[in-house]
């Protein structure tokens, strides 16, 4: 019997037995002309032949070229897709700055239903006050999570709602007639930073982190100048550190009449234990599918709601719920509004997930959260620093940086030994990020998993430091037992296959008529 | 002990061997003034059936979607969502996955993405198409952006028929960026094309012209007529970026045979749930020339070193991850999971299914406005060519019959378009998917009669079993 206390990884499955499942298989190669596809309901209202009455010229005249499949061969073809993800229900995914905690099935089965997910925005106002009861009830508890006046539902995920931060900004010094220009980043942001602060027409300016990882005030004063528009702040920042002279920071740029916006991404250390909106903050956004447990579904869909504090509240975007005597409606129109963000009101049906966390956990279950996933953050960085070093040496927030630099020495980079941990059955960390971090491993384990599973990790790593030393080949050339092996980047870039063609087809690049 | 309390032992455990004596002492790198002293004002936690009755509550003080009939369109629409979407969207291997940043063990992601891309580039005639957006909207603002990257000119051309939602999320990205937005002259709820070459060279170069087929209205633009309208202007070409709405595109010529440089647009009416609005998603396609200028994440094939195929996110030196303030985009999270629901859409549906379903939407349309329209003092607000949803004058105002119409019948009749439009207060806004029957549209066409309080011979005469020839 393996003691769990002490488990030993069991050794990698050989590839050759992977390999006899063939290739991984695109819907269209399952495709037999004639199969009847889905059957609609018969139409019971005169036809109305398009080609009767459009000109000839906007009509389709050869068909898309879609697969035709049996819903069997559907179900099939996706199931055995599926197979080949990692995914939270399977194991621990240690993605640095991403939150992969459990998703409860409650908030699924709430959210999924036709009451809640067929619900049309355009219905008159009488006829959806419970959406719209829902959605200010979820605002305010947002409020009082980060500690702000109010909040934008608007913003489709985190980036969009630095975007809407960075617009904030804009308007404010606009309606002031400040002339600002330059947004402050430290070097260990995420890269979503500099990209909003482009997008939103100011100019990043990045600034240096000091020794100890954190915003060095001495960079900070030589940055700052009258056309700083303000600071865009991680914290606890991207080395799982909380950056202590936060409030120092806040008031530096507020002596320019500058603004704080907090990238919200590590959430999760804080909920409960301190608040943004206490720190100097005036905007924040809050990644609801990391810290708020929905769903990352392969990529998205997400939400990424923004607190502000009172100074911004005129500028937010519209439509916004407001409360009107024992009434909800969506107020339409406002001067100061910066306008419309979302078509609607926001990612209603990930809110709906969000909120449902929110009223499971209650105030002393949110608490718990961000203590475990820093205890359990804490925990897994002891386990591992003896084979990975951890960047900074001190206590973490709820992830940590560890460097894989030692291994270059035997010929091994740190995307090695991630995909090596993908022979394991975990998921990679993220890797070479922050850029500040020589070959870095980022690891964020989260409140979600068991001490077992995060000895199981740190099991894993330690295996993979001794095969760095013993075995470095099996290292550089992993993943060996997953379906296909690495994958050639640099070849793929190239050729460019970006979308299916059928055998002996004309390649990409010809657009069909 | 409970679970939770099984748990908060295992992390004092933890505490004790990272070996500081409190969990205070763990956090001591936050300055205690920064701390909570005491619970967020939250209210106390619910147990799953507390949850259930809490969200059953609610949602009687909504519409019961299952049990209302809904000809609300204007960017969202009620479409089948075939059971197989369900079942194989909620599989956990790809809702609870990550991004595919790690190819060997996301080849499911990965692969239904390649599909996506396919599927796209083949309704739009397009080359290439990337993983996905928020939605239609943003994408349409993120096209304007890659024009103005590709072309001069300081000037975004909008036309008319732009969703007035579109028109604000695009006012709002490219504040700042440096491009006036300018709507075209209307003609009849359309683009003026006999007015478009003298729009073209009154003024400084367009960098971009944005058209949304079907139109806010139902309307369809004249697309092919527009690289004439455009050449008669000479001067520099505009990047011509279409809105398409991809379920219609499956009776209607690809955009990309008319000139669409970009075509962007809203996955949900392909299998995706309304939402209150989002998350919907978008798709965002354009030429081969333009793939290093795409925003967000694409996915190629690949072959790993025994030659065997797999799927891999590609160029991302495009993105913020690698490129930060040079980027293409902010882009990072998607829409990954509607992109899913509608890859399984179309492959459930197929090339006879994509044409069904927009046929039987064109027709269900055309026989509810025909019967809308035969009501005495209703008339169709615009005399062009439709697709599934169209405008109609009720010669009083909307807003009122909407809401007596859902009072008393249980009928969602439509969106009044005095909501965008303050001088069309009078006009109803009315979407036909493939679900509304006959009878759903008979009831309809009833409750309008009733509501304009017309006299009960009228009535009969507006129901469209009778206004059929």
């Amino acid at each position: 019997m393996p003691n769990p206390d002490r488990p030993t990884p069991a050794p990698p499955a050989e590839a050759a037995a992977c390999s006899l499942q063939g290739a991984v298989e695109v819907i269209f190669e399952r495709s037999v002309p004639g199969e009847p596809g889905y059957r609609f309901a018969r139409l019971d209202v005169p036809e109305a032949p398009p080609e009767g009455e459009l000109p000839a010229a906007l009509l389709r005249e050869q068909p898309p070229l879609l697969p035709e499949v049996s819903e069997l061969e559907v179900m099939r073809h996706y199931t055995a897709l599926s197979s080949l993800n990692h995914h939270v229900e399977k194991s621990l995914y240690p993605l640095g700055s991403c939150t992969m905690k459990y998703n409860p099935k409650i908030n699924e089965e709430l959210a999924r239903g036709p009451a809640w997910a067929l619900l049309h925005p355009d219905a008159p106002e009488s006829s959806i006050q419970g959406i719209l009861e829902l959605l200010w009830r979820f605002e305010r508890d947002l409020a009082t999570i980060v500690g702000m006046d109010a909040v934008s539902l608007h913003p489709a995920a985190g980036a969009q709602g630095e975007l809407l931060g960075m617009k904030l900004f804009r308007a404010y010094h606009r309606e002031k007639g400040n002339a600002k220009r330059t947004v402050l980043i430290p070097d260990s942001a995420h890269g979503t930073n500099p990209a909003s602060v482009v997008l939103s027409g100011f100019t990043p300016r990045e600034i240096r982190s000091g020794k100890d990882g954190r915003i060095d005030l001495a960079a900070l004063d030589s940055a700052i100048d009258a056309g700083t528009a303000g600071i865009m702040v991680t914290n606890p920042n991207t080395l799982g550190l909380f950056e202590k002279d936060i409030e120092e920071i806040a008031a530096r740029i507020h002596a320019v009449d500058g603004l704080v916006y907090m990238d919200g991404a590590n959430l999760n250390a804080l909920v409960g234990l301190a608040l943004p909106g206490a720190m100097g903050v005036d905007a924040v956004h809050i990644n609801l599918h990391k810290t708020f447990s929905t769903p990352h579904g392969g990529g998205g869909p997400g939400a990424g709601p923004v607190g502000v504090k009172a100074a911004l509240a005129p500028y937010l975007p519209l439509p916004r719920v407001v409360r009107e005597g024992e009434g909800y409606r969506l107020l339409q129109h406002d001067s100061r509004s910066l306008g419309r963000l979302h078509p609607y009101v926001g990612n209603v049906g990930v809110i709906l997930r969000a909120y449902a966390y929110i009223r499971s956990l209650g105030p002393e279950g949110l608490r718990a959260v961000s203590r475990a996933a820093v205890i359990h953050a804490n925990y897994l960085m002891r386990q591992v620093e003896g084979a990975f070093p951890v960047a900074k040496r001190e206590a973490c927030m709820h992830e940590f940086v560890s460097s894989a630099a030692w291994t270059r020495a035997h010929g091994v980079r740190n995307i090695d030994v991630a995909k090596r941990l993908l022979d394991y059955g975990f998921h990679a960390p993220t890797v070479s990020f922050p850029l500040i971090v020589p070959d870095a491993l980022m690891i964020e384990p989260t409140e979600t998993e068991t001490r077992r599973s995060l000895d199981r990790f740190a099991a894993a790593l330690m295996a993979i430091a001794r095969e760095v030393r013993e075995t470095p080949e099996v290292v550089q050339g992993a993943p060996g037992c997953t379906r296909v092996g690495r994958l050639d980047e640099a070849e793929a870039a190239r050729r460019l296959q970006v979308r299916w063609t059928p055998p002996g087809a004309p390649g990409a690049g010809d657009p069909r008529g | 002990m409970s679970d939770q309390g099984q748990a908060r032992s295992a992390d004092e455990a933890m505490l004790a061997e990272i070996g500081v004596g409190s969990f205070d002492e763990l956090i001591a790198q936050v300055p205690p003034r920064l701390r909570l002293a005491k619970p967020l004002a939250l209210p106390a936690p619910l147990a799953e059936s507390e949850l259930r009755r809490l969200y059953g509550d609610l949602s009687r003080k909504n519409y019961d979607p299952a049990r209302t009939p809904s000809f609300l369109g204007g960017g969202v629409y009620d479409h089948v969502i075939p059971a197989a979407i369900e079942a194989l969207t909620w599989r956990s291997e790809f809702y609870t996955a990550y991004t595919p940043y790690q190819p060997e063990v996301a080849q499911g992601t990965l692969a239904a993405i390649f599909e996506f891309q396919t599927m796209i580039c083949e309704l739009t005639g397009m080359d290439v198409a990337n993983a996905s957006m928020y939605d239609g909207a943003s994408a349409a603002a993120e096209a304007l952006l890659l024009a103005r990257s590709v072309n001069h000119g300081g000037r975004a051309l909008l036309a008319p028929g732009v969703s007035p939602r579109v028109r604000g999320v695009i006012a709002t990205h490219l504040e700042g960026a440096g491009v006036a937005l300018e709507i075209l002259p209307e003609e009849g709820g359309r683009i003026d094309i006999a007015a478009l070459p003298h729009a073209l060279r009154a003024g400084p170069p367009a960098c971009a012209l944005l058209v949304q087929q079907p139109n806010f209205f139902g309307l369809l633009e004249p697309l092919d007529r527009l690289p004439e309208a455009v050449a008669a202007a000479a001067g520099e070409r505009p990047h011509l970026v279409v809105s398409a709405d991809p379920l219609s595109l499956g009776i209607l010529a690809p955009p990309g045979r008319w000139g669409a440089d970009t075509v962007v647009g809203d996955l949900q009416p392909l299998g995706i749930p309304a939402q209150f609005g989002g998350p919907t998603g978008g798709y965002f396609a354009t030429r081969a020339a333009h793939v290093r200028r795409l925003p967000g994440r694409l996915v190629a094939e690949a072959r790993d070193a025994a030659g065997r195929r797999g799927f891999t996110l590609t160029l991302q030196t495009r993105e913020q991850h690698i490129r930060r303030e040079k980027a293409t985009s902010n882009i990072c999270t998607n829409s990954g999971l509607l992109a899913l629901r509608a890859t399984i859409y179309l492959a459930l549906l197929g090339p006879g299914g994509i044409r069904e379903v927009a046929r039987q939407c064109y027709a269900r349309a055309h026989h509810a406005r025909a019967g809308l329209t035969a009501l005495p003092g209703v008339r169709a607000s615009h005399a062009g060519p439709f697709f599934r949803e169209f405008a109609i004058d009720l010669g009083q105002p909307a807003e009122a019959l909407v809401a007596g119409i859902h009072a008393r019948h249980g009928i969602l009749a439509g969106i009044p378009l005095g909501r965008f439009y303050p001088g069309r207060t009078n006009e109803l806004l009315v979407a036909v998917t493939e679900k509304r029957t006959r009878e759903d549209i008979q009831a309809l066409t009833a409750a309008v009669a009733e509501g304009l309080a017309l006299p009960r011979g009228a009535r009969e005469k507006g129901n469209p079993s009778h206004a059929e020839p």
